[in-house]
């Protein structure tokens, strides 16, 4: 091999060393920072997490939300039409959160079976419902 | 009347693309030089008949002809004028037509500033700018025409929504399409170098103005964006790793890179294959990004379901565009010779490097991005990747960058002595990492990110002023030595000024931010940081097309009130919808921001949120200011120069131009 080439070569093995390691960086950042979509019945089965974050879906029930003195924090309760979860979250709730509207929450589930959400999400659109809450709402196939 | 005119516009502008796309081709490949000329007049019909289409459009919003179902939907009769302009690129239909709009304005500029480019090159530049308008108007006419009537004319609109009526976001759209379109221009000089098969050190000169131009017009987008999402969406955030943001960010990232890219390709004639790669990507992601926005295929990907004529359409389009590019690429590519040799140890080296890591960093995103869109849709299940994947991987990827920049601009083209680098380098290390230490322990906290921030801020602050510095003649006076600098190098110096202003703004928001959510009943306080912020309660307020209650918040700094802020809660009349107004106090080390929540109880006790942001302004500014310098970079007397030489070359058949 002539010297150039020599270097050259150098160059190529020392780029594709450095993009493996960033790529295989991402690669594991990108497996631990995934997060799965479930709804109320998925999580009422079970097949939720324990310990991992994850979102649930579902719409608010009527009449549900309760808040504590004194203090942000807020209790509703969230359904598909099948099952109910309760969630618990201390912040501001998004504009359009309200009882009947469909809500994303980011968060985990406590050992009381309470959903502890760190984050609470609500589309800026007036009828919106958001297509996982939608899809998790229509009648199931038996 | 007027919509069938703008919608027959339309059709004429279409005819004139096809002109402008075929026969310039055509004349290009035969030689033909009256098929050439045809490129001018048929570019600027077409730009005519678009002209009218789009006042067509802007006119059925000014005088609320709710019987087009595109202004019904997306403006009303009490809508403020100014939102009622901004309105037309509001929503899918009239953003595509902005887009055919300002690829027609590009194509014209091309041609004004191209006189005396070589008749073919031009030819074929229009040419394939045509083909790309063609795609656009087609899909406009046959998916989303925005002239549509509506058969039963509603009384009034439906309204902008009101997240859009603001003057931040009104002029987003047209800023961040002037810089995706751009990227249409050194697309097409790369697609007609290699139609020419002339790959030469020219084609790189010439598309280093459009795309530094291009760049900046991107750059500013998505810093408006950025400053929107602020102010607007009540979270104080500036950036959200949202789906949104990433499309516009993808070929903002593949735009930077090929700036480098292009500055190696002209000055040592190297990299020219991979050039024209990073040309064509830049511009498939501006069209990835206009789809991924505007088509509705992020709110939901079964949208499309729905309506599968726009998204087969789009998929085509793409497929042709990217596939099509591509395939002349392989076919042309082994035939591309970078002629150019260099050294381990040299600027091309380091040009590489920025280049890799950019690329890297984009594919990056573009996995975070695409990937939860294409499980949903084959519906193997919803995920999504948040903030702390793109934080993870972008920051730790993009650090060495900054490293880079300040070793890569003393580096010597070809070959270097890592002696004589070092040598140079050793008091700007010492600088930076001195100054940056001892910046960090003035802060509030230590902490090690931050001083690793700083330190890296002054090292490219300091290393950029430095090779300034050595680039100046000090045998001549101050005045004629600044003056004899070109343009390039300031605008280079100035962009890279703006990568330091950057991290600073970044380092310090990140990680001295402080946020509160509280609870405040009218007359108590809470202390933050610095600050007391003292809840007077909230009033109703009435405004144009919404009523607002409007809180009073009076802040104090060591017992004095420096500032009444009064954030509002607004509800839009027509669309029902609740909007937060934060109350922000800007200023150049501190921002202060308060938002409204919602009444908790009878007694008038609100939920607040409180946020000292300190340099945040630093992260706008800095974008500013590497796009200032992408501009001032565009302006250098060599993209002139290169003009006049290219002039003398064609005087002798100078009888047949247009």
């Amino acid at each position: 091999m002539t010297p150039i080439r020599k270097k050259r070569l150098l160059l190529i093995v020392l780029m594709v060393a450095g993009v493996s390691v960033a790529v295989g960086f991402a690669l594991k950042a990108f497996n631990e920072n995934l997060m799965f979509f479930f709804s109320v019945t998925d999580v009422a089965k079970g097949k939720a997490p324990a310990v991992k974050d994850f979102r649930l879906g579902g719409m608010v029930v009527n009449g549900s939300v309760k808040r504590e003195d004194g203090s942000l924090a807020v209790m509703f309760d969230l359904t598909d039409n099948a099952e109910v979860i309760t969630v618990y979250y201390d912040g501001i709730l998004p504009d359009l959160f309200r009882e009947g509207q469909g809500i994303i929450s980011k968060g985990k589930m406590r050992a009381d079976g309470v959903f502890e959400a760190d984050e609470v999400l609500a589309k800026h659109d007036e009828n919106y419902m958001p297509p996982e809450v939608a899809e998790s709402m229509k009648p199931k196939k038996p | 009347m007027l919509p069938e005119i703008g919608h027959f516009a339309l059709i004429l502008a279409l005819c004139m693309a096809l002109f402008q796309a075929v026969l310039p081709l055509w004349g290009a490949a035969v030689n033909n030089h009256q098929y050439m000329a045809v490129a001018k007049s048929a570019a600027q019909g077409h730009l005519l008949f678009v002209l009218i289409s789009f006042a067509a459009l802007t006119a059925a919003f000014i005088t609320h002809d709710f019987s087009v179902a595109y202004v019904a939907h997306n403006s009303n009769s009490a809508l403020p004028l100014l939102y009622r302009v901004s309105a037309v690129w509001g929503a899918h239909e009239g953003s595509l037509l902005l887009w055919a709009l300002i690829l027609v304005l590009w194509t014209n500029a091309v041609l004004l500033f191209s006189k005396n480019l070589p008749r073919e090159m031009v030819a074929r530049v229009v040419a394939v700018l045509g083909l790309i308008s063609i795609g656009f108007i087609l899909f406009m006419l046959f998916t989303s025409n925005p002239f549509d009537r509506l058969m039963i004319v509603p009384a009034d609109g439906r309204d902008l929504n009101p997240l859009l009526q603001d003057f931040g976001l009104a002029i987003h759209p047209p800023m961040l399409y002037l810089g995706y379109v751009g990227f249409a221009v050194p697309f097409s000089f790369a697609i007609a170098a290699m139609l020419g098969g002339r790959l030469d050190a020219a084609w790189a000169k010439w598309s280093r103005p459009w795309t530094s131009i291009a760049w900046m017009f991107l750059t500013l987008g998505i810093t408006l964006g950025s400053w929107w999402a602020y102010y607007e969406l009540g979270w104080g955030g500036w950036w959200f790793w949202d789906p949104v943001e990433n499309a516009s960010f993808m070929p903002w990232l593949i735009g930077l890179a090929l700036i480098h890219s292009l500055a190696a390709t002209e000055k040592r004639n190297v990299f020219k294959a991979w050039t024209v790669l990073l040309a064509i990507i830049a511009f498939s992601l501006s069209l990835l990004g206009t789809f991924l926005v505007r088509s509705g295929v992020l709110t939901s990907v079964h949208a499309f379901a729905t309506d599968p004529t726009r998204g087969v359409f789009i998929l085509i389009f793409l497929v042709l565009v990217v596939g099509g590019s591509l395939a002349l690429y392989a076919f042309r590519a082994p035939k591309i010779k970078s002629t150019g040799e260099f050294q381990l140890f040299s600027r091309e080296t380091a040009l590489l490097l920025n280049n890799i890591i950019l690329v890297v960093a984009c594919a990056s995103i573009l996995l975070g991005t695409l990937y939860p869109l294409l499980l949903d849709a084959l519906n193997l299940g919803k995920i999504s990747v948040g903030p702390p994947y793109f934080n993870s991987v972008f920051v730790p990827l993009t650090a060495p960058l900054a490293v880079l920049l300040g070793v890569g601009v003393f580096l010597r083209w070809k070959k270097d002595e890592p002696q004589r680098v070092l040598g140079l380098l050793m008091l700007p290390a010492v600088i930076s990492i001195v100054t940056g230490v001892i910046l960090s322990l003035l802060l509030p906290e230590f902490k090690v990110a931050a001083m690793i921030g700083l330190i890296l801020a002054v090292w490219v602050a300091v290393a950029t002023g430095y090779q300034f510095y050595s680039r100046v003649n000090k045998n001549k006076k101050l005045t004629t030595a600044l003056l004899e600098i070109p343009k390039g190098f300031y605008g280079m110096t100035l962009a890279h000024i703006g990568v330091s202003v950057f991290i600073v703004g970044i380092t310090l928001t990140s990680l001295y931010s402080q946020e509160k959510d509280v609870r405040l009943e009218p007359g108590q306080t809470y202390q933050l940081g610095d600050y007391e912020f003292e809840f007077r309660g909230v009033i109703q307020n009435q405004g144009a097309n919404y009523v607002a209650n409007e809180g009073l918040v009076i802040v104090r700094k060591d017992g004095e009130v420096i500032q009444e802020m009064k954030p509002q809660k607004r509800i839009y009349r027509v669309q029902k919808m609740p909007m937060t107004e934060a109350a922000i106090d800007a200023g150049v080390s501190r921002d202060l921001f308060v938002a409204l929540g919602e009444q908790l109880d009878s007694k008038g006790a609100w939920s607040v949120r409180l946020y000292v942001k300190p340099f945040i302004r630093w992260i706008w500014l800095g974008a500013i200011i590497m796009g200032l310098g992408g501009l001032l970079a565009a302006f250098d007397r060599r993209y002139r120069s290169v003009k006049i030489k290219q002039s003398v070359d064609s005087e002798s058949d100078a009888g047949v131009t247009v």
